[in-house]
């Protein structure tokens, strides 16, 4: 007798993908969670503690606290972009994302057991990379449920972004175009290393057309209590950039674009 | 019910390439059903469509009355399928293939476990359980897609050339054990270019050439569309000259060994004699196998030319 298909069904789906998903991160460690901890506690010793020093204070604060938080969001986004964009290219190339697509499992389940993968890894690297930054500048936390919750909805959101790219690759290299010559610059002017309010008129406004000015300074806000933006107008653009993201993304699955003939 | 209803099924992909022209075709529940045709004939399309991996230009599929384009989800619970070409994770263990296929399905994990043991014990697969898949060999991989394909215990089965490049033992045992599960009520289409196999196992049969199904019949009413016979003549010597006979070709295929191909209707007796008459003595005789074979680039071929 074949399976009903259900809820219940579904959830069990969806528990077998995110199974999956952390099994591998977890059996790969060395790649998954290692390498972004030594990276990021290279940054707080260079940019932190040697030249940090001679910095002084950046928004009112020492400049290491000031980099901790831009430093686990810079973890964070590359995580959970690319945990998505190597684990479903990965399946593409290797045909087994067949497995899903002829199973009853529907796009949008199939899209949040990736997603909770990559959500997974990047929270991961994020609060190893916390537990680093704690030894450099000490635990801060001004507000534990934006912290949180930012931290979940960028994690979110890039790991959407991922999705798109992973559907589009065609070949491996097609999945390192977008981190290099997208994210990593809007990320490094994104306020990781300076407030944007140093910047003069234009290149302030300019910075503000960056979304991810917003994700790390709510994150800024969530840890230390400081921000260069509103924090309603942060969320509202993550939670809009999230409801796009996830809309295209839905759209992709259902009508198999890169993945059925 | 029918286990598969095909209604008027095209398919033309982007690149303009018509691969399936209007087909309709049925499998009633349980049977036993083969799909044959050249390379290119539209076999895997249509598979394709039925399994929701290619999505269908026109027309209707369902299966046991789930529509494959309303209701892929319900529809999909109900098929497996062995695809031509290995498409597993050869980074993981048969085992934790197997349970994560469950999983997708909405088997419960521990019943996953289970199902899973079982499954890889009835296709001798069980000693490779825990061992990555990658180092098994071309036949084990090809019955771990059948072990993965029944794990949530579909209605319907569908094999896509699942014994290419399979060794004739482990051809054999995998035959019998999907001749279980069609015993045990499964319906099973199978494809496949060992017409042989189609001929032994099967009970219906549908032949597709460029895009449309040029015959859609039994196997035994196809194969009484046969109204020649060949049979294989072993001889105790050497023949010198072959005779000449009336409606009866006679092929030499080595020194002592005939072939003769004559109509249903003609009389063996009247064969004989005429061996007898030329000094030729027979001392066996077999029917040449592969009469599906025959029957099929006959159909084919007229496919063909009628397309032409």
């Amino acid at each position: 007798m074949s399976v009903e298909v259900s809820a219940r069904s579904y959830w069990i789906g969806y528990q077998t993908i995110l199974i999956k998903e952390v099994t591998r991160i977890l059996r790969i460690w060395a790649q998954t969670l290692i390498p972004p901890v030594i990276t990021m506690s290279l940054y707080f010793v260079i940019f932190g503690a040697i030249i940090g020093r001679r910095v002084g204070e950046m928004g009112g604060m020492p400049y290491m606290d000031f980099i901790v938080p831009g430093l686990i969001m810079l973890s964070v986004i590359t995580n959970s972009y690319g945990n998505i964009t190597s684990s479903f290219f990965g399946a593409k190339f290797g045909k087994h994302v067949e497995e899903l697509l002829v199973s009853p499992l529907p796009p949008w389940i199939i899209l949040a057991g990736y997603v909770s993968g990559a959500v997974f890894r990047a929270l991961t690297v994020g609060v190893l990379v916390w537990l680093v930054a704690a030894v450099f500048s000490g635990f801060h936390m001004h507000n534990l449920l934006v912290t949180f919750s930012i931290l979940l909805l960028t994690a979110i959101v890039f790991s959407l972004a991922g999705f798109i790219n992973a559907i589009y690759a065609r070949k491996f290299d097609d999945i390192s175009i977008i981190p290099t010559f997208v994210l990593q610059p809007l990320t490094y002017l994104g306020g990781v290393f300076f407030s944007v309010s140093l910047l003069p008129g234009v290149a302030q406004q300019i910075a503000l057309v960056n979304p991810i000015v917003y994700m790390v300074n709510a994150f800024r806000y969530g840890l230390l209590g400081v921000s260069d933006v509103s924090l309603w107008l942060a969320y509202a653009i993550i939670l809009g950039f999230g409801t796009v993201l996830f809309a295209v993304c839905l759209n992709l699955l259902s009508r198999g674009v890169g993945l059925r003939s | 019910m029918n286990a598969l209803e095909v209604s008027q099924l095209k398919k033309t992909y982007k690149n303009g390439v018509e691969a399936l022209k209007g087909i309709d075709l049925t499998v009633a529940e349980g049977d036993f059903f083969a799909l044959l045709g050249p390379n290119g004939a539209g076999k895997s399309t249509l598979i394709g469509i039925v399994s929701s991996m290619v999505n269908a230009s026109a027309g209707e599929t369902s299966v046991f009355g789930i529509s494959v384009q309303k209701e892929r989800s319900r529809a999909m619970a109900e098929i497996g399928l062995v695809p031509q070409e290995v498409n597993f994770n050869q980074f993981e263990k048969p085992f934790d293939i197997i349970v994560n296929q469950a999983g997708y399905y909405g088997v419960p994990r521990r019943i996953a476990r289970e199902r899973a043991e079982y499954y890889l014990k009835k296709l001798s697969l069980w000693d490779k359980a825990f061992t990555m898949s990658r180092t098994m060999s071309g036949g084990m991989k090809r019955r771990l897609l059948i072990a993965r394909a029944m794990v949530h215990e579909p209605r319907l089965l569908i094999l896509d050339e699942p014994t290419a490049g399979v060794d004739i033992e482990i051809r054999r045992s995998m035959w019998k054990f999907i001749e279980e599960i069609n015993a045990a009520g499964t319906t099973v289409i199978l494809t496949t270019h060992y017409l042989e196999e189609a001929e032994n196992l099967c009970r219906n049969i549908a032949i597709i050439d460029q895009g449309r199904i040029v015959e859609d019949t039994s196997v035994k009413e196809l194969l009484s569309k046969l109204d020649i016979e060949t049979f294989v003549l072993d001889l105790r010597a050497p023949v010198e000259q072959v005779p000449s006979m009336d409606g009866i070709e006679l092929v030499v295929r080595d020194a002592t060994t005939l072939e003769a191909s004559l109509p249903k209707s003609r009389s063996l007796t009247r064969l004989f004699r005429q061996l007898d008459e030329a000094g030729i003595e027979v001392i066996s005789m077999r029917n040449k196998a592969n009469r599906l074979e025959e029957l099929f680039m006959r159909m084919v071929n007229l496919g063909g030319e009628k397309a032409a």
